[in-house]
């Protein structure tokens, strides 16, 4: 076996009402790829944080190369030779690759003469690992693969040997992720170490050499791969054997509910978003869009919420013209929308769990008589969703901030499926949440299109659109690339859609 | 007739432009480089009006302007430092500390001139404007060019200077990733706390220097309110100016011109117009240059969110 390269030894960490980091201990080896595999919430980002040096943990020590160490700030963690790549990256869009990569390596009252010169030393670098980067691109111009090699690429100029990387592939195609795999595995194969952040099981069965599971901050686990399977991981990261069982299908797609003729849509900033689309969903079908994010999903959705003014063709829903209808009207027309960012959109943080239930229909009655709440009614509601959505709170007074990111989302979900839409539009509606409530907010879309709902699904996530879709359409640079069944077979396909080579 | 007396008002015109133009290039370029630390200083006025009075009573009483400014240049720092502490140590909100701050410069500057020198010396009061010797006196051009203070001059060498560290130096580097992405600024160990101190204490000490400008160079005396919101004007001239020290010089000279168009057009006597109108005119470029530049901007992402790790 291989030397000890990082121990951390009982580490703990807290932030004010939540415990992130429970006396945990990982020990990683030197070349291996480790996996850090856990739901979101279980303390995997934080725990790799602190030895970045992000975080000061409460407790606990930290072995690095032999010897404690104790790491104060990211600069101490490039001193180190460790680095990081955050699951949201830490690149200036304003600067040039280059500036983005030398940042923070001089001394204040240094004179950056010598740009050409380390830019040609990034495009070296950038060859030999086959990275295809060029370093005078601005980086907002860069794509989002190509901001991720803009990360390694730092890391690897600022010298490392241990890389962590926080969700990698969260953002990438199927081959993009298939790349950075083989990728990561050639760097390992030369010596490199590398802390690899996922919650998902293919992955670590494919990449990694030992996995080390977390759950609700505490290690559950450390394993070999090549000794466990993907259904021991997950009860291992779940706590329980994980079932996923999803309602069969009742009745077939019927008459047309939403469509969508000729759309175009511009982003804030002016520029086509949506570049002329069509499409249809029915009655009691689920129409997801695949894509990578940033490809006019998030605009789509904003537009047919009436929240984005559209520029060009017609939205009708059940017959009737809504492309200019205000989110109000929509509502009372059969609309629900469950957004993409619960925190942005769909709730009030500051305000209790009733008043974010009635945050659509709070004006009338029987929330509202002669323009005054009425809280009797408000309750009784509020409770009912509570219980018939099983949403787990102390009391419907406390704010809605309080309760988990998975009950928050149930909550959502309740309060939009509750008004027995015509057309629920559903964006990333698991982001976040833990596999128990990622697994009952699936049951009730599918129970929706049951009961007769159409159902636009947008997701990043291959693996829901799959679960869920009736159909899948895939969007790329603002058009519909293409349109596929629910096939798994091909993946590949759907793959190179998003990418826009197909 | 009418024409001719409005040719000869354009020499010094142009003159009075640059010179008008010169505190507002002071300090919005000062603000320039607080605003790409990411910390938004609407404190302006009330520093400028206490580098005003700083400079005005160190004058007054060393009789030497280098004390003068350097008092200057001292309190500025102390102001830039006291903001910084408020707004990045302590996180409170940066418009209500700029408020603050405004309230503070006028309140404090009126009181100490009232007790300190209203009634005692305030005629004799010996502020000399410093004059570089002007070799021309070519027609048109020679008084905006060749007879200006030294401190107008000086603005020559500031853009170029500010320029070079913003873009050129690593510190600069830092500023303006600090005030884009602070996050990722720390995460490759540069301190963003650092940078936003320095960013706050140049653009105080560059706006106290602006007051300065005003009491012992443009004029030679103090008065309650002298930089007559020409602090807020700074804050337009540094968006209108896209963030960067040449557009803040240009822009400075566009808005120094409006003041200097007031005060002309005012001296022309027989027009039957009341001469508040022209005063106000820098006033309402202010408003309809921020109109224009409504929704297009190129504001730093993380002015005036404090950093949270």
């Amino acid at each position: 076996m291989s030397e000890v390269i990082l121990r951390m030894e009982n580490m703990v960490k807290t932030f004010p009402g939540t415990v992130a980091n429970q006396d945990i201990t990982l020990e990683v080896e030197e070349g291996e790829i480790h996996c850090l595999l856990g739901e979101n919430g279980a303390g995997k980002t934080v725990l790799m944080s602190t030895l970045y040096g992000l975080y000061h943990p409460d407790s606990g020590h930290i072995f690095y190369k032999g010897q404690e160490v104790h790491i104060r700030s990211p600069k101490d963690a490039i001193y180190y030779r460790i680095g990081m790549v955050h699951q949201h990256f830490m690149l200036v869009p304003t600067l040039t690759v280059t500036e983005n990569i030398i940042l923070g390596q001089d001394r204040s009252w240094k004179v950056l003469n010598d740009l050409d010169e380390r830019a040609a030393r990034i495009r070296q670098l950038s060859d030999e690992f086959g990275l295809q980067i060029d370093p005078n691109a601005l980086v907002s111009d860069l794509s989002v693969g190509e901001e991720q090699r803009v990360e390694i690429l730092k890391a690897l100029y600022h010298g490392v040997d241990l890389l962590i990387l926080d969700e990698p592939t969260a953002v990438l195609t199927p081959q993009e992720t298939t790349q950075l795999l083989s990728f990561l595995r050639n760097l390992a194969d030369q010596g490199l170490t590398i802390i690899f952040i996922t919650h998902k099981l293919e992955e670590v069965m494919q990449i990694s050499d030992r996995v080390t599971i977390l759950r609700d901050a505490h290690k559950v686990a450390t394993v070999n791969t090549a000794e466990t399977d993907p259904r021991e991981l997950a009860k291992l990261m779940v706590g329980r054997d994980v079932l996923m069982k999803l309602p069969e299908r009742q009745g077939e797609p019927g008459k047309v509910i939403l469509s969508v003729k000729n759309l175009a849509v511009k982003n804030e900033r002016g520029l086509t978003a949506i570049d002329n689309i069509s499409f249809e969903v029915h009655e009691r079908e689920v129409v997801g869009i695949a894509g990578v994010s940033g490809n006019g999903q998030t605009e789509l959705a904003l537009a047919l919420a009436g929240l984005l003014p559209i520029s060009g063709g017609e939205v009708h829903l059940n017959g009737d013209e809504i492309q200019d209808l205000s989110p109000k009207q929509l509502g009372l027309a059969g609309f629900a929308h469950v957004p993409e960012d619960r925190h942005k959109m769909a709730i009030v943080m500051p305000l209790d769990v009733s008043e974010n239930v009635i945050l659509h229909e709070y004006w009338r009655e029987p929330f509202s008589k002669r323009r005054l709440l009425q809280f009797a009614s408000i309750r009784e509601y509020s409770q009912k969703l509570v219980d018939q959505f099983d949403v787990r709170l102390s009391s419907l007074d406390v704010p809605i901030a309080n309760l988990s990111g998975g009950n928050q989302q149930k909550l959502v979900v309740a309060r939009e499926l509750n008004r027995l839409p015509r057309l629920l539009l559903v964006n990333q509606p698991t982001r976040g949440i833990d596999i128990g409530a990622t697994e009952f907010v699936r049951q009730q879309i599918l129970h929706t299109r049951d009961a007769g709902s159409a159902v636009l699904l947008i997701s990043t996530e291959l693996e829901e659109i799959f679960h869920l879709s009736d159909r899948i359409l895939v969007m790329y640079e603002g058009k519909i690339a293409g349109e596929l069944p629910p096939d798994r077979e091909r993946t590949e396909e759907i793959g190179l859609m998003m990418a826009g080579k197909a | 007739m009418e024409s001719l007396a409005f040719l000869a008002l354009i020499p010094s015109l142009l003159a009075a432009t640059w010179r008008m133009a010169t505190p507002l290039i002071y300090a919005s370029v000062g603000e320039v480089f607080t605003e790409r630390t990411g910390v938004l200083n609407i404190g302006l006025e009330g520093i400028m009006l206490i580098g005003s009075f700083t400079a005005f009573a160190a004058v007054l009483y060393t009789d030497n302007l280098l004390i003068g400014i350097g008092a200057t240049i001292l309190v500025g720092i102390v102001a830039g430092l006291i903001f910084a502490i408020f707004t990045v140590t302590i996180k409170a909100n940066q418009i209500v500390v700029g408020v603050a701050f405004n309230l503070l410069g006028l309140g404090m500057t009126g009181f100490l001139f009232r007790t300190l020198f209203v009634g005692t010396q305030n005629a004799v009061r010996t502020v000399p404007v410093l004059n570089i010797p002007a070799i021309s006196d070519l027609p048109f051009l020679g008084e905006a060019f060749f007879r200006q203070n030294w401190m107008v001059y000086a603005t020559l060498i500031l853009i170029p200077l500010a320029s070079f560290v913003l873009y050129k130096m690593a510190f600069g580097l830092s500023v303006r990733s600090v005030g884009e992405h602070p996050k990722a600024a720390d995460t490759v160990g540069i301190s963003v706390p650092h940078i936003r101190y320095m960013g706050v204490i140049i653009g105080a000490t560059l706006t106290a220097i602006a007051g300065a400008y005003l009491t012992i160079a443009h004029t030679n005396q103090f008065v309650e309110g002298i930089t007559s919101g020409r602090g807020f004007i700074a804050l337009a001239v540094v968006v209108f100016g896209r963030w960067t020290p040449k557009g803040a010089f240009w822009a400075s000279i566009l808005f120094g011109f409006f003041f200097a168009l007031g005060l002309r057009l005012q001296a022309v006597a027989d027009l039957a117009i009341p001469y508040q109108a022209f005063q106000v005119l820098p006033y309402v470029a202010t408003i309809v240059v921020l109109l224009t530049l409504r929704g297009r901007t190129h504001a730093p992402k993380a002015l005036a969110v404090p950093y949270e790790p």
